[in-house]
């Protein structure tokens, strides 16, 4: 094992058990009802990352559908944390004033200095950020040492389940790539886009992710699937650069995602909240700012990425 | 037959799409994806296992999550209000362009603002409203509606596009992710620098649109001034 593969394992252990710390706190409320389903989930989950690379994948993969299970028969809640009361955060933000900041943003400086500067890999870089603007956190709000463990399960829970789904949807990839799913949508999208058309292709790759999103409101998902069917094979094997699509290919599709009632939690929710008499009134004011956007996508990736 | 294989993309189009369980949905494309493929289900899960055991680096967001929490129990949230409740004499578009680009700033920096109800409803909108009657008097309510979906879009433009500026950021990991997953070796901070032109773009972009909602806004108020008169 390479050193910056044993760090890695390492980051991996502590989420794992940051899973088992969620789980945990499930299975002291004894007023949910599907608390012990619920910390399953977690527990599996926590043995994937912990276990799962010195076992055969196979295992993982049954823990994979077993996750599923669960979430599909609605067995996975949020359980009660120690949420901070209204009182609690005002008194503490008026005795720390603006030097609450500062965690969070060491939290990215950190990254970006230590991918650059050190020789443990830029993923290896997120936890170490992590590490240090922790050690930042307590010395800045001399919080004690197990509210690293309270609040940070408390916003785990908060993510809940779907904070596994990019994870989830790059392994949908991996099964579409070795099906073959990709090839099939590009040959069905080599109708559209003549040979070496850059431009063309361009556009297709960024509307066909604004239109996927509009339809499934979910950027995250119109990513795994047309960037493997349309990005790779009409983009990225033709030379652009995969930085370059994989960074604004996503970004394309959240100009999707702000005309679209399918988002129902950017666009639809917030005007029942702001009480409109016109519900889709979120959604006319970003209308011409995402059609600019992706007008400006497409401009942008052709530029840089070629 | 070939055809067949896309099965896998419909079921999340749909599954998306009426709000299924998404990861019951994604999981179900995947197997039956295989499945229609001719891979064994042994196969199958194999190949789930160990894209999702190397594609762990997606899930590596958590490790900031403990940080987040303890600033927010010690008032970052209350100390963004009281940054942004500081803006005073601005315009209506100002103020929304203001905040989109504080926003922005913050996506940027993973600084998880919690959005429309903590900040659009409570400050934003109120603030947008008031700037509005403070400078045309009272404003009818289709201008009032239009102001809120204006206020409700500032936070959506500046959380959307900076967001994977930020290296931990789940949409980063999710792009590293997909694309080492087929071949192609990009890291995160190579995705998060190159998301720097489209955030700032999108800031620009966001002042446009304010602005011309503060000319619209004088046009339609100084037209009716003048009936009146």
């Amino acid at each position: 094992m390479t050193v910056n593969t044993f760090i890695a394992e390492f980051f991996y252990c502590i989420i794992g058990v940051i899973f088992i710390l969620v789980g945990l706190k499930t299975l002291r409320d004894s007023n949910l009802k599907t608390r012990i389903t619920t910390a399953l989930f977690w527990f599996i989950l926590a043995f994937t990352f912990i276990v799962g690379p010195h076992i055969p994948y196979w295992i993982t993969g049954l823990c994979v559908i077993a996750i599923a299970v669960l979430t599909a028969f609605n067995r996975v809640h949020q359980s009660a944390s120690d949420v901070p009361s209204a009182e609690a955060t005002r008194t503490n933000a008026n005795k720390m004033g603006y030097k609450v900041f500062i965690p969070a943003l060491s939290l990215a400086l950190v990254a970006v200095l230590a991918a650059t500067f050190l020789p443990f890999g830029a993923n290896n870089a997120i936890g170490i950020s992590a590490a240090v603007a922790l050690i930042v956190a307590f010395i800045v709000t001399k919080a004690p040492a197990k509210s690293a463990v309270t609040d940070g399960s408390r916003l785990m829970d908060n993510v809940g389940t779907v904070g596994i789904l990019p994870q989830l949807l790059a392994a949908l990839g991996a099964l579409f790539t070795a099906a073959g799913v990709g090839t099939v949508i590009a040959k069905g999208v080599s109708a559209i886009i003549p040979d070496g058309a850059r431009l063309i292709a361009v556009a297709v790759y960024c509307i066909g992710m604004a239109l996927f999103t509009i339809i499934m409101g979910n950027g995250f998902a119109a990513f795994s699937v047309i960037t493997v069917g349309i990005g790779i094979p009409f983009l990225i094997m033709q030379g652009a650069n995969p930085v370059v699509v994989g960074a604004l290919g996503l970004t394309a599709g959240y100009c999707g995602t702000l005309l679209t009632p399918m988002a129902a939690n950017f666009n639809i929710m917030p005007a029942a909240l702001l009480e409109t008499k016109d519900k889709y009134v979120i959604i006319k004011a970003q209308a011409p700012v995402a059609i600019a956007m992706l007008v400006i996508h497409i401009i942008l990736m052709y530029i840089l990425a070629f | 037959m070939e055809l067949l294989k896309l099965v896998g993309v419909l079921i999340v189009v749909v599954g998306f799409a009426l709000k299924k369980d998404t990861i019951a949905t994604v999981v179900v494309a995947g197997v039956v994806t295989g499945l229609v493929a001719g891979m064994s289900f042994m196969d199958i899960l194999t190949t789930l296992g160990k894209s999702f055991i190397t594609q762990r680096t997606a899930t590596l967001f958590v490790l900031t999550l403990p940080v987040i929490g303890i600033s927010e129990r010690y008032g970052l949230k209350d100390k963004a209000v009281d940054f942004i409740s500081g803006i005073k004499n601005a315009t209506t578009g100002r103020i929304l362009a203001l905040y989109q680009t504080i926003r922005a700033l913050a996506a940027a920096f993973s600084l998880r603002l919690g959005g429309h109800p903590q900040f659009v409803r409570p400050l934003i909108n109120p603030m947008a409203q008031a700037a509005a009657e403070a400078k045309f008097g009272a404003v009818d309510e289709k201008t009032e509606d239009e102001i809120k979906g204006y206020s409700a879009a500032s936070e959506n433009f500046g959380n959307f596009f900076a967001q994977n500026c930020f290296m931990g950021a789940s949409g980063t990991l999710l792009i590293v992710t997909t694309l080492v997953e087929q071949g192609y070796q990009v890291d995160a901070l190579q995705i998060a620098m190159m998301s720097i032109p489209i955030a700032v773009v999108s800031v620009l972009v966001g002042w446009v649109h304010a602005m011309m909602l503060d000319r619209k806004l004088k046009a339609r108020f100084a037209e009716s001034g003048k009936k009146e008169a």
